[in-house]
């Protein structure tokens, strides 16, 4: 189960990574999304992963940590609201600056205006 | 008098709360005067905790009454007092330049501000790590809706850069933040401090890779290279009150930096004993570089006091590098004095703008200002100051700061770099300063400053007269200050001996 979940997360954060590069305010957007989404698992994860404990000390043979499902409730939290505000912010920014770039005008724009 | 150490973080959170209900237009004239005054109380706060700290007893906090390591505490050292301190009478002046200006008001600024200050408050007071996430959070997104108030496409790009790039930093903080706890077990940092201290062989390179990841997140918010390209655009398109309360915005980082590599990763941390130290060097040199660079480069103003700002970043940080007690002492000097002057700095260009014909801020000649001389004088003294020339605080915090580099090779690199920034400050703001108020043809039309921002100014950048003339006890509070970050054990007795109040 570790090795599924190392290979999901690696996978997650990579096309993250790869779409936060991207030039479009929308593919940047996704790609913080799935980042965060990672970024969660992760943190679940290290608690170690049980199956089938309570997360209750002394009630069996094994436990799951409960501190780390705390913290992932938080920062799920977190990023939620994060998301949602970059998200008015892009459309803001689509509407003063006229396009979806992230520095405002595409390239072959930009110098036809320098021109 | 035990709950006072909670109090700078829950005064702001109800007056920000109650700012935001009275955010109308009918009510603007209560909210204005609800938000300085609760500035006004919590500098008074900060000023008794300053005071409270500089018996060099730790205070710990625990929130709820639970137990540390177990629940969340605050912890007030001399560090954490001075932060506090710096950062409200920053906030104070700030919200009172704010009062005087707002002619087409953002009706939600002073709330935000107060949203601020909690986080900000929150981050320097709070002694544990996830919350210190939660903190960083706070303030974040409080900046976030500061930076885009008003409106115009320059703020919304500089605004949209800003977030995302917090946003991934946000990411990679829970990632570290989730190793350590998944090594050590805990999230109390001066628990992980004992237990980093005990850490077998074989785990160090994992938390070395998490402690490395909090270098490059910290790194963010300081904006240290090569991470400081968002810094210049988004603080010189945020209005005048917002861009001089984010002054202290890249000190947080400092000071995170500070307190993490003394306190989890210092001395006494084992295996990964004074890790970061060989990266902050050249990081500091680089970004004192880039920054001067950027002084002299700069066309706008506003542009020209947001490398000011990167300067100062990298001056800090190298007193950070060379990690002794003088230099740490002259690094908290620098610290209270940089983040002063560079918002008085903002507060002043934002009084030169009004007053010019175009109402920009480029560095170009047109017609002479009304208030050419009394603008003309702050400009000087905020100029000085902040090249580090005396008699001004800059100077005593530049002279300290070479003083402890002694006399090995450090010291080489750090004085050619730091007497170069100054006389790239100096060539770079005589320049301007001359442009605006000597190559001038006819007076502008426009009308003189109101005297509230006009007093707010002066207030603001008289601290740095007052750091010069009462420089011996804070010098004084600053070496106590280094000793006692140098020697976390006590730190860490305070905080794992801290009896709950119910036993």
């Amino acid at each position: 189960m570790e090795l599924l979940i190392s290979i999901m997360l690696a996978v997650m954060t990579a096309c993250g990574i790869y779409l936060m590069l991207r030039g479009r305010t929308f593919p940047v957007i996704v790609g913080l999304t799935l980042f965060t989404y990672a970024v969660n698992l992760f943190i679940f994860v290290m608690g170690r992963l049980t199956a089938g404990a309570p997360p209750i000390i002394g009630s069996g043979e094994s436990y799951a940590d409960p501190l780390p499902q705390a913290l992932v409730l938080t920062a799920i939290v977190i990023s939620f609201a994060m998301t949602a505000f970059v998200l008015v912010l892009a459309l803001r920014a689509r509407a003063e600056l006229g396009n979806d770039h992230v520095d405002g005008a595409p390239v072959n724009e930009r110098e036809d205006s320098r021109v | 008098m035990m709950h006072l150490i909670a109090l700078p973080v829950l005064l702001p959170l109800v007056t920000g709360l109650l700012l935001l209900l009275l955010a109308g237009r009918k009510n603007f004239g209560l909210n204005r005067a609800i938000s300085l005054v609760g500035a006004g109380l919590l500098v008074l706060v900060a000023a008794l905790l300053f005071y409270t700290a500089s018996s060099g007893v730790i205070q710990v906090y625990a929130m709820g009454d639970w137990a540390p390591p177990f629940g969340i505490v605050l912890v007030l050292d001399r560090l954490s007092a001075l932060m506090v301190l710096v950062t409200s009478v920053l906030a104070f002046f700030s919200i009172w330049y704010a009062a005087g200006t707002m002619d087409h008001p953002a009706y939600n600024l002073n709330g935000l501000m107060h949203l601020l200050l909690l986080g900000i408050n929150g981050a320097f007071l709070t002694g544990d790590l996830f919350n210190l996430f939660v903190c960083f959070e706070v303030l974040l997104l409080a900046s976030y809706a500061l930076l885009i108030q008003g409106d115009g496409p320059d703020r919304a790009k500089a605004a949209l850069h800003y977030v995302v790039l917090n946003l991934a930093g946000s990411s990679l903080f829970l990632i570290a933040v989730a190793t350590l706890y998944g090594i050590t077990g805990t999230l109390n940092m001066a628990d992980m401090a004992a237990k980093v201290a005990q850490l077998p062989e074989d785990r160090a390179p994992i938390v070395g890779t998490a402690a490395l990841l909090f270098l490059v997140v910290f790194g963010l918010k300081a904006a240290v290279v090569p991470l400081y390209f968002w810094l210049p655009r988004a603080y010189s398109a945020a209005s005048a009150p917002v861009a001089a309360m984010f002054a202290i915005m890249t000190k947080i980082g400092v000071y995170a930096i500070a307190r993490m590599y003394t306190l989890i990763f210092g001395d006494q941390a084992g295996h990964l004993a004074n890790l970061v130290q060989p990266w902050l060097w050249p990081l500091a040199l680089t970004t004192l570089t880039l920054g001067f660079i950027g002084v002299l480069a700069s066309r706008t103003l506003r542009m020209q006091v947001s490398y000011l700002v990167i300067i100062s970043v990298g001056t800090l940080l190298a007193g950070l590098a060379i990690d002794t007690q003088a230099s740490l002492s002259a690094t908290f000097y620098y610290l209270a004095h940089s983040t002063w002057v560079c918002g008085a700095l903002y507060l002043i260009v934002d009084l030169i703008r009004h007053q010019r014909e175009d109402g920009s801020d480029e560095i170009k000649s047109g017609p002479a200002l009304p208030q050419a001389t009394t603008l003309g004088l702050l400009f000087f003294a905020g100029g000085l100051s902040v090249a580090g020339m005396p008699p001004l605080s800059g100077f005593i915090g530049k002279l300290l700061l070479l003083k402890a580099a002694g006399t090995g090779y450090e010291a080489i690199w750090l004085w050619s770099l730091v007497l170069l920034s100054g006389l790239a400050a100096i060539t770079a703001l005589s320049r301007s300063g001359s442009t605006f108020f000597w190559r001038t043809s006819g007076v502008a039309t426009t009308g003189k400053a109101q005297a509230w921002p006009l007093a707010a100014t002066i207030g603001l950048l008289a601290t740095t007269l007052a750091l010069a003339l009462w420089g011996e006890p804070m010098i004084a509070y600053t070496d106590a200050l280094a000793e006692q970050l140098l020697n976390p054990e006590r730190y860490i007795q305070s905080v794992l001996r801290h009896t709950t109040v119910g036993g």
